[in-house]
């Protein structure tokens, strides 16, 4: 288990396929978290293992890569996949917290979810 | 009849309008990989739907009608990817049902407009950053993957009549992670996240002779380098702070942008300094300055009293959603159901909702009313306002027997006029 | 419907055609003044007018209602959003204090009796969504002046002394913004803010560009008289705010020796109370009107308009971008700023008149002596709206003209600063009714080449405004309230023959017409083609999607020269 710090935000692909959410190729753009090198060998982590993200927000199982960010930040695309765990309170402003919320982070063998699949389970 | 024509890209904010369309072969050249994806083929709702039964153009938008009529208080969310003419048609119909407008922005840049209230906006249009900017700073922005083409047009490798070769600009990326942007930068600056404000409140003290104040390391970067940037800045002939939502989405939000606001205003004491949002829809600009002159604010208005009130706290989609205080949704050109929190979508699965869109997504998924509309900047004409609120007006080059989102609204306002006498 | 109205028995004031408070009937039919034989056997309605003036719409030829600096100001100043002004029901809610939203600025000066509204300044790139706002105003008709003092283009023919195509560049931009004439607001100062700073004198150098800001003015003046445009260039002038700048303003004005027209001006000096300060700090300001005036007054072709300071709110919003980030430091308020691509600029910062503030309390006396010293015939009546307070309040400005003892009220609670930096309380001039309709109606009308607005002869556009004031029995130098009163709301506001306003109250909405100048048949567009071409690659857009088409707009009306 490792304690970590969430960032969501936009990506070629996740943009490329914005218009198709309903298909493969969205799935494959939003379905993952980005890890550090060494937190992903501190997890003991494989090519296409999956990780469980939870926050006291809520808690998503998505697919682990490695990825260009610091140590103790996980990077998930924009979309209902890090929506499932990142902050909804918008502290007056509206806008909820899409970035910078902590959470802890582990190795799961449970499977990832379709989109349609995780907004029946909302 | 001409094959290959000028279009006006209708992605992101960076709003090309260099765009070649081959219309037989549908196949769009010159965009970058957003933009040939915004101009390729693609599944498109069939036809308006009544729960998950086809209907016509007409008996969906009467549906549409009778349910926004009954609601006490519907929420009109979206219009960040559709053009003007829609837009306004959207905040009269808001107007009348005495429901809420909230757009994109409410979940992007709106925490930018907060601090414009605070402090204003000293900016520029894209053309002046091109020709006059020697040094371009991004912050929490990673227009490589959000705004591809936006470096070679505008901010980055862009020549102007000033800047002459890409060597006479500094290019500055300050971020959390090492993007694809930071990767061509002359400087990538790491910062912790959430430590945006006290690395700007750095500059400023360093930039108005206060460097005392300032501790050994703020926010995971050195004073050394915070001394550093300063002076890059402070020597600038015109500098532009180009900032996305790293900014607005983490820590802070507004005060975040208030306090880039108030270096900007102490940087033009001393030479040009100019700050702008990467915003990120084609026309997210314009779903705020339509209202804005319409009914005087852009976003997050309520008009249950029959009259505007602005409250970002209140009336923005997210929070009246959170709340369970709306009972009806008009969702137009955006997708909640993918890109809201949890706590919010929860909501939007209980209440009846009219969904207006060229393409199924998520939020099709739980629409009870489906209207599928034409493309704009395809199918559709309209004007558009690029992430520098400079007004173009995208074209329609392909025709569609799919009405336009202006077509619907007017049909569907008509509607509502009628049922509520 | 009525296709035609009889306005019986009202006390008419009409400037241009001579009438000056006669009882007389007026005629309407199909949006024109007719005469009475036009109307036999039609279906009329009748308004008595019986003991009411009656006058030609109000025209506001100076006003900043549309476009990129009106809708950033909104967005900046929600404060000025929170009141209410009509609640949604026949008509779109309306709300504003001074800065208002687009369907409350049509209405107010619906109700005030005013038909036409001119924004004053338009960017070029921007033009496209200056008329979406101006399409977005209803009752009045309007039009939109596009901003040439700082445009590339500009510089470069009047570095190359190249008149000709100077014209032709005008005629072009003017096509693609749908404009109709030729602003300028501190030629050459919005350049040199690009880099810092500001021109300081006639005679600067441009940054970049071997031009001053005397040869600019010059050459469009040279320019605009050649193509014979319907309007003058519209000069906001050098150094706006600068204690010590009336000296620039006169010098400025005296560049319209030399040129002359038949119909109007030659020049048109804008929100001259800006530009008339003497002194050199604002420790010692005071008031440069006097000198201002009798130059205006001694020449036969310059106008100018007022500017006039109104106590309370406002918002500075203009293209004089340096001025902007000056007031911002003097003030500490929040600012906005837009430099736009090649062509220029603009900026924008909340600002309030206090009447005990001394300065605030010495732009306000300028502005009423300017109003005061200058010829009726050559002084137009604005407070550039918003940049000196609300249009809303022009019956104030037109009362204090017309009565000493308002002014003499007004002067006892403002600062006293007043009485030695300004001459306004030995003032005491009180214009008639006649010069202060004419300051409102047909004088403006005149200044922008309208003949056929500002007046009531047969043939003129049916924009009418009927108050509740008899121009035989007010006393207009004592009786100040009653005539605020009366401008403050029309008992009827005709447009296009079409009765809007009636007992202040608006009654029906209508869309009004965006005037547009045609110049193009005077030039030949190919000629400057290379030159567009060849500098387009430093905008930020492509040359075919630069401007504005016809048919996006709500009504246009294409006026060839």
């Amino acid at each position: 288990m490792l304690e970590v710090e969430i960032i969501s935000g936009r990506t070629l692909d996740q943009g490329a396929t914005v218009e198709e959410k309903l298909t493969e190729e969205y799935f494959n753009a939003v379905n993952y978290a980005e890890l550090n090198e060494e937190d992903w060998k501190a997890l003991g982590l494989q090519e296409g293992d999956r990780i469980k993200v939870k926050t006291e927000f809520g808690e998503v199982v998505v697919f682990a890569k490695k990825g260009d960010v610091p140590r103790g930040i996980i990077f998930i695309p924009m979309g209902p996949y890090a929506n499932m765990v990142i902050d909804p309170a918008t502290d007056g402003t509206g806008m909820p917290l899409f970035k910078g919320v902590k959470g802890i982070v582990e190795r799961t063998d449970e499977k990832v979810l379709s989109v349609k699949e995780l907004l029946e389970a909302i | 009849m001409e094959e290959t024509v000028n279009v006006i890209c209708t992605f992101c904010g960076s709003v090309c309008d260099d765009g070649l369309f081959d219309v037989e072969k549908f196949k769009s050249k010159r965009f970058c990989k957003l933009g040939s994806s915004k101009f390729s083929k693609k599944e498109r709702i069939k036809a308006p739907m009544i729960d998950g039964k086809e209907v016509s153009y007409e008996e969906a938008i009467e549906k549409a009608a009778e349910i926004l009529v009954n609601a006490k208080r519907p929420l009109l969310y979206g219009w960040a990817s559709t053009v003007n003419e829609a837009i306004r048609l959207g905040v009269i119909l808001t107007e009348k049902l005495r429901g809420v407008y909230d757009q994109c922005a409410s979940v992007c840049h709106a925490p930018g407009t907060l601090a414009v209230i605070e402090e204003g906006l000293p900016g520029g249009t894209l053309g002046a950053i091109k020709n006059r900017a020697d040094v371009v700073v991004f912050w929490g922005a990673n227009p490589m993957e959000a705004h591809p083409r936006h470096g070679m047009r505008y901010s980055i490798s862009a020549k102007g009549l000033l800047v002459k070769d890409r060597k006479q600009r500094k290019v500055v990326v300050v971020d959390v992670r090492p993007t694809k942007t930071a990767k061509l930068a002359d400087e990538f600056i790491q910062i912790k996240p959430g430590y945006d404000y006290p690395v700007i409140s750095a500059l400023r003290a360093i930039i108005s002779g206060n460097a005392d104040a300032v501790p050994d390391e703020v926010g995971g970067v050195s004073k050394e380098k915070l001394v550093e940037l300063a002076e890059t800045m402070k020597n600038a002939r015109y500098g532009a702070v180009l900032y996305g939502l790293g900014v607005t989405q983490s820590r802070g939000r507004d005060r975040n942008v208030e306090n880039a606001v108030k270096l900007i205003q102490l940087l033009n004491r001393h030479t040009r300094w100019v700050i702008w949002p990467m915003r990120g829809h084609y026309n997210v600009v314009g779903a705020g300055e339509v209202p804005a002159w319409e009914v005087g604010y852009q976003y997050a208005i309520d008009f249950s009293r029959g009259y505007p009130r602005f409250s970002p706290a209140e009336f923005s989609a997210v929070e009246v959603l959170k709340r369970g205080d709306c009972d009806a949704a008009l969702i137009i050109a955006s997708d909640p159901a993918a890109h809201f929190p949890r706590a919010a979508v929860k909501h939007l699965k209980k209440i009846p909702v009219i969904q207006i869109d060229p393409f199924p997504n998520m939020t099709t998924l739980l629409a009870n009313v489906v209207i599928p509309s034409a493309v704009a900047g395809i199918e559709a004409e309209g004007t558009a306002y690029r992430m520098d609120a400079i007004p173009l007006r995208v074209k329609k080059v392909i025709d569609t027997n799919y009405w336009s989102d202006e077509q619907i609204l007017e049909k569907l306002l008509e509607k509502v006029e009628k049922l509520m006498g | 419907m009525h296709h035609a109205l009889h306005i019986k028995n009202g006390i008419v004031i009409d400037p241009k055609n001579g009438v000056k408070a006669e009882k007389m009937d007026i005629f309407v039919k199909d949006g024109k003044i007719v005469e009475e034989s036009e109307i036999k056997g039609e279906d009329v309605k009748v308004i008595d007018a019986s003991n009411k003036l009656v006058v030609a719409g109000g025209v506001d030829m100076h006003a900043h209602i549309a476009g990129s600096k009106i809708n950033t100001g909104r967005t900046m100043r929600p404060e000025e959003m929170r009141v209410v002004r009509n609640i949604a029901n026949k008509f779109r809610a309306a709300v504003g204090r001074v800065l208002l939203t687009s369907p409350a600025i049509g209405y107010e000066y619906a109700k005030m009796g005013y038909t036409s509204s001119f924004e004053a300044a338009q960017p070029p790139i921007g033009a496209l969504h200056t008329h979406e706002e101006l399409d977005a105003i209803p009752m009045i008709d309007k039009a939109a002046l596009p901003v040439f003092g700082n445009w590339h283009f500009t510089f470069k023919y009047v570095e190359a002394k190249d008149i000709e195509k100077l014209k032709t560049f005008i005629a072009w931009a003017l096509e693609r913004t749908k404009g109709f004439g030729v602003k300028v607001v501190n030629p050459g100062g919005v350049e040199a803010w690009m880099y810092g700073g500001n021109v300081t004198s006639l005679d600067d150098q441009v940054p970049g560009f071997n031009v001053t800001p005397r040869e600019i003015i010059t050459s469009l003046i040279k320019a605009t008289e050649e193509l014979k445009l319907n309007h003058s260039v519209h000069l906001h002038c050098n150094r706006l705010g600068v204690p010590g700048n009336y000296e620039t303003t006169v010098e400025t004005i005296k560049l319209a020796k030399g040129f002359s027209n038949d119909a109007r001006q030659v020049l048109h000096v804008t929100h001259v109370q800006f530009n008339a300060y003497a002194g050199d700090s604002w420790r010692n300001a005071a008031s440069g009107a006097e000198e201002i005036a009798k130059t205006v007054n001694s020449m036969d072709n310059v106008t100018i308009d007022m500017g006039q300071p109104i106590f309370g709110h406002a918002t500075a919003m203009t293209g004089d971008a340096p001025f902007q980030f000056t007031l911002h430091r003097l003030t500490g308020s929040r600012w906005s700023n837009k430099d736009s691509e090649v062509e220029g600029g603009a900026g924008i910062v909340p600002i309030v008149y206090l009447p005990k503030n001394p300065v605030h309390a010495l732009q306000w006396a300028i502005g009423l002596e300017l109003g005061l010293l200058v010829d009726s015939d050559k002084v137009v009546l604005t407070t550039d709206y918003p940049n000196g307070g609300p249009f809303t309040e022009y019956p104030y400005v037109m009362a204090m003209l017309m009565s000493r003892k308002m002014r003499e009220g007004e002067l006892a609670n403002v600062s006293p600063y007043v009485q030695k930096a300004t001459n306004l309380p030995a003032i005491d001039t009180e214009k008639t009714l006649e010069e202060v309709i004419h300051m409102t109606r047909s004088l403006p009308a005149r200044v922008l080449g309208l003949p056929q607005k500002g007046h009531l002869g047969i043939g003129a556009d049916a924009d009418i405004a009927i108050y509740n004031l008899n121009p035989l029995e007010v006393d207009t130098s004592n009786d100040f309230e009653k005539v605020y009163k009366a401008f403050k709301t029309a008992e009827y506001t005709i447009k296009s023959g079409r009765i809007l306003v009636k007992n202040g109250e608006l009654v029906d909405e209508y869309w009004g017409t965006t005037y547009w100048v045609d110049a193009t048949g005077k030039v030949d567009l190919e000629a400057i083609k290379p030159d567009l071409e060849d500098y387009f690659k430093y905008y930020s857009v492509e040359l075919q999607n630069y401007g504005v088409e016809e048919r996006w707009l709500r009504r246009p009306e294409r006026i060839v020269v």
